[in-house]
């Protein structure tokens, strides 16, 4: 079993999220006809966060944030390995006409944002719909979908493993392992 | 909780599926709930499963509900009610069942007069049962749908007392319900005419009262079952009117009680019968709300037996 590297230090992670969120901040303004989308489970430590930073950083409270589950969205449902658990969506506005930032912790082959565009299909027809992530595995897309706003890009083989480790303290670290079997 | 799917391929019945199993229905059962708020109430999950709705029985909201959750995920539908078919020609079920599979069918819903008719199906064939009703024996998807909307209402269901008012002898209801609560720790009491309850009932873990009264002042829900006048052959009480003055719900017994309780009727109801008709439609009762939740509970069902790996 070997030990994953860390590719994203604690001090460093805190320095992405500020780096984001200022990114954010420049492409939106005042967040009035924008809205946060954090995709289950994963996406929702890192889009608290972002919401979070967003408050301080750029003095925006009462952002229009919700969450969003994809389970029943997937089009791997039945020929997984593993069957998955729903998680809970909630997002209590509608997104028609609005620019959505769609917010998960890593980018891989892409099908996880797939089913979340379709998913975010049923809340309305959003007017441009952004994906925000922190780690972005470029070489490794299944689908033709790329990140707006990526805090790493990480070229590793398609077998290496990437894990945000979030910590309840509000910091946290990325490690790299050989593969997923190596994850303790 | 940490199973993420159904001890069993099957719903025949909520006595054959563990607490864990329920849990994990109702779980399932939140996530659907908000799906079928949304502005689209649809999700793809579904979308390469055909399933065949079987009503050997006559059925109106069971049905609706069914097909209306199998829509919502996005599965292909054929319906088939006894009435119209072979069945009338002679055809026995297992070759009714055999040739509407050969035609690549994954999923059976099936009501059927006969007690344990699922059971002897799954026995012989491959795809997964839904047991939606059979005779006088389980309709698991009703009592979860009951049990979920005592939770909704209640915030949970173990440690409630739950009443079941009515014809107990002839309601598949009762013994889901009795089933269902027991397995998530209510307690259950049973009320109606001696006639209309069978003997050694209690050996299911739950205790009688035969006055009415005493029955609601002791419980949190009242879950109340229509009179099954076609399932009976002989006379079990003089007559409705009697049956009403003795059993019937009515505002009058409710005012007498020390504290409020919730209505919960299964459907379809005899107004002025085993209810009147200003409590069915009153705050306490959640008659229509057990409805919106039978669509959800149908939808989790689905879902997960769909997703029930070997």
């Amino acid at each position: 079993m070997g030990a994953g590297r860390i590719i994203l230090s604690e001090q460093k992670l805190n320095l992405v999220l500020d780096r984001l969120t200022h990114q954010l901040l420049e492409h939106h303004g005042d967040f009035s006809d924008t809205c946060i989308i954090g995709i289950q489970p994963r996406g929702i430590p890192l889009s608290d966060r972002i919401v979070r930073r967003l408050g301080t950083l750029g003095n925006l409270h009462n952002l229009q944030y919700g969450l969003l589950d994809i389970t029943f969205h997937r089009d791997d449902f039945r020929t997984r390995n593993e069957p998955l658990k729903a998680s809970v969506t909630k997002i209590d506005f509608l997104v028609d006409n609005k620019k959505v930032i769609l917010i998960d912790d890593v980018l891989y082959t892409g099908r996880t944002i797939q089913a979340a565009i379709s998913a975010l299909q049923h809340f309305g027809r959003p007017e441009k719909i952004e994906l925000l992530v922190l780690i972005d595995r470029r070489f490794n897309r299944d689908l033709p979908i790329q990140s707006d706003y990526a805090g790493m890009a990480v070229d590793a083989l398609d077998q290496a493993y990437v894990k945000v480790e979030w910590q309840e303290d509000g910091g946290g670290k990325v490690r790299i392992y050989p593969s997923k079997e190596d994850v303790k | 909780m940490t199973n993420k799917q159904l001890s069993t391929k099957h719903l025949l019945g909520i006595k054959y599926i563990t607490r864990d199993d329920i849990n994990l229905i109702f779980e399932t059962t939140d996530q659907f709930k908000e799906v079928i708020n949304r502005p689209i109430k649809k999700v793809p999950s579904l979308r390469d499963i055909t399933v065949a709705n079987l009503f050997f029985e006559n059925s109106t909201r069971t049905r609706i509900s069914f097909e209306l959750a199998e829509k919502r995920l996005s599965a292909d539908i054929v319906n088939f009610s006894a009435s119209s078919s072979s069945v009338s020609k002679g055809e026995t079920l297992l070759d009714t069942v055999n040739n509407i599979l050969s035609m690549k069918v994954d999923m059976i819903v099936m009501r059927h007069p006969a007690p344990g008719a699922h059971m002897f199906l799954s026995r012989h064939i491959d795809a997964n049962i839904i047991n939606a009703g059979d005779g006088t024996h389980e309709h698991p998807t009703q009592a979860l749908l009951d049990a979920y909307s005592i939770r909704e209402r209640l915030g949970s269901v173990k440690g409630k007392k739950v009443v079941i008012v009515g014809d107990i002898k002839h309601s598949r209801v009762a013994l889901s319900n009795i089933y269902c609560l027991n397995k998530l720790g209510a307690e259950v009491k049973l009320c109606g005419p001696p006639t209309l309850i069978p003997k050694h009932i209690e050996s299911l873990g739950v205790t009688v009262e035969y006055n009415l009264r005493k029955a609601l002042e002791w419980c949190d829900v009242a879950n109340v079952l229509r009179i099954q006048l076609e399932r009976q052959q002989t006379k079990y009480f003089p007559s409705l009117r009697e049956y009403s003055m003795h059993y019937g719900l009515s505002r009058q017994v409710l005012n007498t009680l020390s504290k409020p309780i919730v209505i919960m009727h299964p459907g379809p109801i005899n107004r002025g019968v085993e209810i009147t008709s200003d409590l069915a439609d009153s705050e306490h009762s959640i008659i229509l709300q057990q409805v919106e939740n039978g669509v959800a509970v149908r939808m989790a069902a689905l879902y997960l037996l769909a997703d029930k790996r070997d």
